[in-house]
């Protein structure tokens, strides 16, 4: 699947330019993290990786054919979107959809269930929960099926601590595990624990790809010292 | 229960044997089945041919219409113009009378327009068309309504001039008879649909016994050349049947409030 | 109003008696509506459900059309399905006519389009939110179809309910087509114009109370099975 190469990707909306020109290079291991500010193009950046959104501009070449690419990825949303099913079910659901037995998905689940700790809700309806709860849960559906890659967009925006440590763990555990992790991200402390290295994005283009220590010692551009230094971007 | 599950049983074979060789189909006109006759008459007939008779009970103008479709095997009206109309264009060979009854005015039990004096319907529906009383017509270029039309067209008056007082209903007798009793109204009926009729309300027979009143009931078996499918050896078994000695005695023996309602008259 | 008293005490003795006549004009009626209401469903949702998850050019179109339909005047209906069905017809070979299978035919035609209409506006809504899971996790459009049809199984049995109570209170459309055939094709609401139509009101209003226990009783039925508004549920 990898190098995925990302070259002149343009998305744009009604003549406004929401992201692009953009050219990037990802490798297979470890966790990249978005950096920027709102409205910088990352939730745009990492759906059109991963085909929810259609490029006005450019190609995204994986490096086996784009639709076996597909099977290999999965997508954690900013706002968990549940199925109005139980929290079980929502967690069978991705193996079920390739074909995968009752039992085999059944069993799957619940050992992701015990690792996201919610033995007790196996069948309270998913909806229904704390939003710690869902994102965990999408976090465990998306890693259920063992992608190769694994996209979250702002996932712990808006979770308390102990939600945010488990969901981080899970990350780390998944990285370890040969997972491929995108992720986009405010919190500048959350990208410090787990990136191995940085995109910054400003304004829809794309301003540096360096790793972590590189962003965070020298930054690379007077955007991104600003980001750094906590000053509101306009 | 038990009688439930059966009857549930035995509907659901009935349906599933549609169409059994020995089912004929009629169109009849509401006034013969209104006047409680046919409820009468039909299963004589049917347990006397072995048949089993489906009766669908419309206006004269949809029974004719069904006859020309070919979606019954025969029709009974009660319409001379149209049924010779039918016969002409070559839809059935013959019509055959079977029996007769008459028409009567039913009107409020005060009568207002004093028709219950009149010397004959002409006169009668002249003092109607003076009075300042309603009338409900059927409307639907029915049987009765066509009567109702020629009366009006004798003693030359177009009762659309008699306005908000004339209400034309569009319905069958039995539901032109509710809106009559609603409405206090004067309304021209067959006889033996009002004599079996519920809802009487403040009505009654006003007016009867003209010769212009005389309501002619025929028989005319849908014609084998228009329509093929057509069951004539059936229907031809159902026509013997209706003009025979049994079928006068039947005809002739049945009552409402002890009244013979309707005159056998085939020949 | 004293009608409508004689009308319940009649329609008490006739229910508790276990009236012979009643009990099949009451069968007949069911068997009518609910096979039309099963070709419906068999029509309806996934036809729904596909315009829901497809994209074509006149899909507006489509569902304003499918709007409209359910303003069909059900005696339009019965008399364009007669016209078709009687002998000097296209369709008359069939030899339908006046069957219960012409009416269950135009009661179908009627009740399609509620339901299509009800049922595509929830999985359009249900949609919304699940778009974006469901072409990340790769399922195809079967797959779609189903899970929303499943998904939206609450919304969609209150189509069902929506196009009995259209169907079981018809009159029109099947007065035409069945010809009200005592023995035959006399269902309840046919039964009732004809006892109006001999001024026998109080036995019309029986009928119609029947009628109405009749539905009310389906529907308690559905709600109680589906066990509506039982712990979490919804």
């Amino acid at each position: 699947m990898f190098p995925l190469k990302i070259s002149s990707v343009e998305i744009n909306i009604k003549e406004k330019r929401l992201l692009g020109p953009i050219n990037l290079l990802l490798q297979q291991k470890g966790i990249s993290v978005v950096l920027g500010a709102n409205g910088s193009g990352k939730t745009t950046l990492l759906e059109s990786i991963h085909g929810l959104r259609n490029l006005s501009k450019g190609e995204i070449n994986w490096a086996i054919p784009n639709n076996l690419a597909a099977k290999e990825q999965s997508f954690v949303f900013q706002t968990p979107i549940m199925l109005r099913r139980s929290v079980l079910e929502n967690l069978m659901y991705p193996l079920r959809v390739r074909q995968f037995s009752k039992p085999y998905a059944n069993k799957e689940a619940m050992l992701w269930i015990k690792k996201i700790g919610l033995e007790k809700k196996v069948n309270q309806q998913a909806p229904l929960l704390s939003g710690g709860e869902m994102q965990a849960v999408a976090v465990a559906r998306a890693l259920i099926t063992k992608p190769k890659m694994l996209f979250l967009d702002e996932p712990t925006a808006s979770l308390d601590g102990l939600a945010k440590k488990t969901i981080e763990d899970i990350l780390i555990l998944a990285a370890k595990n040969d997972t491929k992790i995108i992720m986009s991200t405010h919190d500048l402390g959350q990208a410090k624990r787990l990136a191995d290295d940085i995109i910054y994005l400003h304004k829809g283009l794309l301003e540096s790809h360096c790793s972590k220590n590189e962003f965070l010692n020298s930054p690379p551009s007077e955007a991104a010292k600003q980001f750094l230094a906590g000053d509101i971007i306009i | 229960m038990i009688k439930i599950i059966f009857t549930l049983a035995v509907l659901l074979f009935v349906q599933l044997n549609t169409a059994a060789a020995s089912q004929v189909r009629l169109a009849v006109t509401s006034s013969f089945h209104n006047s409680g006759l046919s409820d009468y008459l039909i299963p004589h007939v049917e347990t006397d041919l072995k048949l089993d008779i489906q009766l669908i009970v419309v206006g004269t103008g949809q029974a004719i219409k069904l006859g020309k479709n070919g979606d019954v095997d025969a029709i009974l009206v009660h319409s001379k113009p149209d049924e010779e109309e039918f016969v002409k264009t070559g839809f059935a060979k013959y019509r055959r009378q079977i029996m007769f009854n008459d028409y009567v005015i039913l009107g409020p039990s005060t009568d207002p327009a004093k028709i219950k004096l009149a010397n004959s319907i002409l006169d009668a529906f002249e003092r109607l068309s003076k009075s300042k009383t309603k009338f409900v017509s059927r409307g639907d270029l029915s049987g009765t309504h066509k009567k109702e039309i020629e009366i009006w067209k004798k003693i030359n008056f177009n009762p659309d001039t008699i306005g908000k007082n004339y209400i034309s209903v569009g319905s069958n007798m039995g539901k032109a008879i509710n809106i009559a009793v609603a409405f206090d109204a004067y309304i021209l009926s067959d006889r033996a649909t009002w004599l079996n009729h519920q809802n009487k309300g403040n009505l009654a027979i006003q007016f009867e016994g003209d010769q212009l009143l005389h309501n002619q009931y025929s028989f005319l078996p849908i014609s084998k050349k228009r329509h093929p499918h057509i069951k004539s050896t059936l229907v031809e078994k159902i026509e013997h049947w209706l003009v025979s000695e049994k079928s006068k005695k039947l005809i002739n023996s049945y009552i409402i409030e002890n009244k013979q309602v309707f005159t056998f008259n085939a020949n | 109003m004293n009608e409508i008293l004689q009308g319940l005490a009649q329609a008490f003795w006739l229910i508790i008696s276990l009236d012979t006549e009643l009990i099949t004009i009451s069968l007949r009626s069911l068997y009518v509506t609910l096979t039309a209401l099963l070709v419906s469903i068999i029509i309806a949702f996934p036809l729904a459900a596909l315009i829901v998850v497809t994209r074509f050019r006149f899909r507006r179109l489509v569902i304003t059309i499918l709007n409209a339909l359910m303003g069909l005047p059900p005696v339009v209906v019965g008399l364009l399905v007669y016209i078709i069905f009687s002998r000097s017809g296209p369709l008359g070979v069939l030899g339908l006519l006046y069957t219960t299978s012409a009416m269950i035919i135009a009661q179908a035609i009627i009740i399609t389009p509620l339901i299509a209409s009800v049922a595509h506006q929830s999985m359009q809504g249900l949609w919304a939110d699940y778009r974006d899971l469901l072409i990340s996790i790769n399922t195809s459009k079967p797959r779609r179809i189903g899970t929303l049809m499943w998904d939206s199984r609450r919304a969609l049995i209150t189509a069902c309910l929506a196009g009995f109570g259209r169907g079981i209170g018809e009159v029109g459309a099947i007065m035409i087509v069945g010809g009200n055939i005592d023995n035959a094709t006399r269902v309840l609401t046919t039964a009732i114009s004809l006892e109006t139509s001999r001024g026998d009101f109080a036995l019309a209003l029986a009928l119609g109370f029947v009628l109405i226990s009749l539905a009310l009783s389906v529907s308690f039925a559905t709600h109680w099975f589906g066990k509506t508004e039982r712990g979490g549920l919804w």
